[in-house]
This record gives structure tokens, sequence and C-alpha cells, in this order.
């Protein structure tokens, strides 16, 4: 596609074309005083050379995560990439973030989306997939509205440690009259049962529940599927897909919907975004699914070939009924997602979960070994664990960057009463040494402070 | 194509009684300006309805619609068989392709909408 910018002549013919002298003349219903008068308040315009050497020099002040070592979690994970990832998703035919409504011309797309489907749909164990959300925020208020549609009833319960990002997406969507959290227990880390049966009644649409949760614990989905079930209401799990390589799939514990971010498959941390919301449901929920789903069926020569099957119609054409206007997909990083999960295989995606496994053990044990930090919660945790410390969390975190280790997760982003909490995660890419290094400073970060 | 003994509405509905009960469906000329129909989204048994309001959606290929109830009543049955198979819709619209059954408030509505030839006369004023 080319690109011309318009000659003074041009744009006297457009101006004139729609009766007005002036470019001003457009503005005058912009009140005088908001007005900006001459030119912008900036510096004089600089060469590609000058520009690059200034704002390169304003990245660099970062603590790149892979400049030190990074221990950060909290819903984005540091894995590998490997190389053959970025040459193949970057490549023309690939290079588009829309979702391509012409099948004749976008088979490669098109079946991209389709193995994404399928993977998904065979990591969360549920039938449909679709083909990505924005993110595992918008998955989650996606998968609430769904809920509320599919039962008419109008309320959220959020069980324990869900991410706070996601609860307050569901707020601001939904309305935060309509979304009630039940504390995670204090000792455990997971939701009490008890608790949670209390909060569920005939007005609950939803019960949304993180696996693992916020804090790396893993919740007794079965349980808390069943407690929604018998309530009338729907069970959403939000889910990380590293983790779904190990833990029994949300779908084969009653889950009714499994949503999240897909982020960890092979798209980069990239300073927090563009990430990618997955979204998989069970059959019967199909026609309320938001976005899309592309299906594979044969031509009228009986090959193989892919097309968009549903979408919600409501979007274009009863749009004062929809229940969700998300026309769009992730389809780059979807895209990053399937080739992550094909350069590594099914053995190979259970080996990094292995690995962060073994690995954030490895940490938790040298914490309280060179620390004395012990982990804060007793539930099973798998890729991310939860730390105590001795003092708030933010104060170690600052003495960790600059020991030159990036510490963890700082627990107050939960909440205040969680300021004394780690969240550490160390994926596949952490070395031993790497970990060693990260309990010493944690260690000299923890004891720095208490002096 | 509009047959005798049915009541319409000038929303291309009709309603057939059936013991104490009414039979509710879209007529032909319905069905055939929507086209292919491929879902059919029915209400929940024991919602009871004004009338006039939506009590479903058919979605075609090419387009969604409300389906409007033409008398006030409550819903004692849906048609099952539309999940599977909701082209019946389009090939038999008055018997196996039916929608909902009603118990009406007031038996008594069904005479105020319109027979046979009144629906006749409506499509063709659309089409004059």
């Amino acid at each position: 596609m080319s690109y011309v910018g318009r000659s003074a002549a041009e744009r006297e013919a457009m101006l004139a074309s729609i009766g007005v002298a002036r470019f001003e003349d457009l503005l005058i219903d912009v009140p005088p005083a908001l007005r900006v008068n001459g030119p912008l308040d900036v510096p004089p315009a600089a060469s590609e050379l000058e520009l690059r050497a200034e704002i390169g020099a304003i990245a660099a002040r970062n603590d790149a995560a892979r400049e030190m070592p990074s221990f950060l979690g909290g819903g984005m994970y540091d894995h590998f990439i490997p190389s053959a990832l970025p040459r193949v998703a970057l490549r023309s035919e690939f290079m588009t973030a829309y979702t391509p409504y012409q099948p004749e011309v976008a088979q490669g797309t098109l079946q991209v989306i389709f193995e994404f489907q399928s993977m998904i749909s065979e990591l969360t164990g549920l039938e449909v997939a679709n083909a990505s959300l924005y993110d595992g925020a918008s998955a989650v208020v996606e998968a609430a509205y769904l809920a509320r549609a599919q039962t008419g009833r109008p309320g959220i319960v959020v069980a324990g440690a869900l991410h706070p990002h996601y609860e307050q997406a569901l707020g601001t969507f939904h309305g935060t009259d309509h979304v009630r959290h039940v504390a995670h227990d204090p000792a455990a880390g997971t939701v009490d049962v008890a608790t949670l049966t209390a909060a569920i009644g005939p007005e609950t649409a939803c019960v949304v529940l993180q696996y693992p949760n916020f804090f790396g614990a893993i919740e007794d989905v079965r349980a808390l599927a069943a407690l929604a079930h018998a309530a009338g209401a729907l069970a959403i799990v939000a889910a990380d897909p590293i983790a779904l390589a190990l833990l029994t799939p949300p779908g084969e514990l009653g889950a009714d919907l499994c949503v999240g971010e897909a982020q960890a498959l092979g798209a980069p941390i990239s300073f927090g975004g563009p990430v990618c919301g997955f979204f998989a449901g069970k059959k019967e929920f199909v026609r309320r699914f938001p976005g899309r789903i592309v299906g594979q069926t044969i031509d009228g020569h009986g090959r193989r070939g892919f097309v968009l099957t549903l979408q919600t119609r409501e979007q274009h054409i009863r749009r004062e009924k929809a229940t969700s206007n998300i026309c769009t997909n992730q389809g780059l990083i979807a895209l990053m997602n399937t080739i992550y999960l094909s350069l590594l295989g099914k053995q190979g995606l259970v080996d990094v979960a292995t690995l962060c496994f073994q690995k954030t053990r490895y940490a938790a044990a040298r914490a309280l070994a060179m620390a004395g930090v012990p982990v804060a919660y007793s539930a099973p945790y798998l890729r991310e664990v939860t730390l105590r410390l001795p003092t708030r969390a933010d104060a170690v975190i600052r003495r960790g960057r600059e020991l030159g280790v990036l510490l963890g997760v700082d627990g107050a982003v939960f909440g205040e009463a969680t300021a004394d909490l780690l969240l550490v995660a160390a994926t596949e890419k952490r070395t031993r040494a790497e970990i060693d290094r990260w309990a010493e400073a944690l260690s000299a970060a923890v004891q720095g402070d208490a002096r | 194509m509009t047959p005798e003994g049915l009541r319409y509405t000038k929303d291309h509905e009709w309603a057939r009684t059936d013991g104490d009960l009414v039979v509710v469906g879209i007529t032909h000329y319905a069905q055939d300006q929507l086209g292919d129909v491929v879902f059919v989204e029915l209400p929940a048994v024991g919602r009871t309805l004004e009338a006039g309001q939506s009590f479903g959606v058919i979605e075609a290929v090419k387009t969604v619609s409300d389906l409007y109830a033409p008398m006030a009543g409550e819903i004692v049955e849906v048609n099952a068989a539309l999940a599977g198979e909701p082209a019946l819709v389009n090939q038999a619209p008055y018997e196996a392709g039916w929608m909902v059954k009603i118990r009406p408030s007031n038996a008594a509505d069904l005479d105020h909408l319109l027979d046979a030839s009144a629906y006749r006369a409506l499509l063709e004023a659309q089409h004059a």
C-alpha cells in the first residue's frame, strides 16, 4: 500500500469542495481557550540517527529482563522463545493482527487459527476454543458475560486469589456491585470451600477461579466446579497454559469455561503487551461465544480447507442485543502461540512445565536455606511460589534491583494485606547459578532491610 | 403457503390452537425471506410473555431476527428438534418447524390475530 502526502493545492481543493476557506474553520466548535495556538512546544525535528541515539539512551534506563535474571511472574512469564518462532511469525503472509474474512485468500492464516483453537481445546480439556481475545483479563470478562446470558443471573463470585487485574476488569465491565470477592484462606492460599458456599446464591451466574491462582496455589477445581453447579451457576477457570501441561485439564474437572492469558506460549513480555487471551468452553455454549471460531471443512472437490465457521451474529447485526462486541482477535500473538506449541510439541511443553516446577521448587528451598524466607501458603504450587518476607516486599524488590536481580512480584499488587509477600517464578530459562544468585540477593535484601 | 384455520401476526408468526394451548411458529413467507435457518434460540419452559414480547431469536445464513409472542401466556413446551435440525423451519414451517407452545393468559386473544385471508392481504400489500 502506498502513502502519498497531500500537496498544498490538494488541501485547498479539499477545503473548497466542503465549503470552508481554512482548515481552522473546521475547529470552530472547539472553544478558543482549548485550542493550541502556534507551533507545539517540542524540540526541532531530529535526524533518524539522532533520534535512535536519544530513544536508545532512554530505553537503556530500563532494567530489561534480558539484562538481569528475572523471577517475575504474576501472569506474564519470561520463557525461552526459539529463533524459528519470530522467523516464521514475521513472514509477510502471516504478519497481520486481523482475522481474514476471505477463505479464498487466507487459508494459511485460517489454518493457523484452527490449529491454535485445537491446541487450546486440548490443553483445557474443553470441546471448543475461539480464535482468541485481547488478553487474559478480557477473556475472563467475556466468560462472565457468557455465564450471565446463559443463566439469566447477574452475580459473579470471585473465588479467592484471582489476578487483581482480571478482577478489576470484571468490575469495570460488569459493575463492581455484581462482583463478589471471596477471600483466599490465609494459611492454605486457596479459597475456603465453606466461605465460598455461603457466597454463592440463586443470583450467582458464575464462580471465577484461577488455576493455579494468583499466588501460584493450586485450587481444587473439581470441588469448586461442583459447588457452582449445585447452585445452577457456571464454573469459569482462568488457567496458565504452561501449568496445564502438567495439571489435569479444567474441562475434565467440571469447568464450563476455561480462559486465560496465552503470553507464556512464545510471546515476549514486551513491557506488558501485546498479549493474547484464550477462550474455551463446552460445546453447549458455543452460540454465546465471543469472537470467532475457525472450522475445517472440505471444498467442492473434496479437498481440506478452512473457513470462519461461527461468529456471534449479534456483534454485527443486532448490536444493541450483543453480550460482546469483540469482533477481532489477537491474530499475531495467537500465531506466535501456535508456532511455539508446534516447535515444542507435546513432550516439549511438558518438559518446559516440569523445568519451571523443579526450578521454582529449588528457588523456594534456597530462599529458606539462604535467607530464612519461607513459603507463604501450604497449598501445592507448580510454576510460581509465594514467599512470606519478614518485611514489606517493595523495599526488598528495590534492593534486589540494585543488586542486579529482579527478585519477584510485590504481593501488594493484590492488596495491602499481602504487602509482605513475594511472588517468585523461575522459568526454564533460569540457570542454577542464577537461582543461587537470586537467593543471595534475596538474603542480602532482606537482611539489609532489617538493619 | 398460508393455510386456512391458522391465525397470523404482522410480524409473520402463526398461531394454532392445540387443546388449551397455542402452537407458534413462523410463516412460509418469513422462512422464505430469511433463507437457510442455521439456529433457533428458544426460551426456557415456564417463562411468561406479554403479547408482542421477544421470546427467541432465529438466525439465518445472512441475518438474525427476533421472534415475537403473538399473545400473552406461559411457555409450556419448546420444539427441541430445532436445536439439532434448524432447517425444519424451512422445510415444514407449519408442522415440524413449530417453535413454542404457549398456555394463553386469555384464549380469546387468538381471535384478535389475523386470519388467513387478512394475512394474505398483508403480504400482497407489502409487495404492491
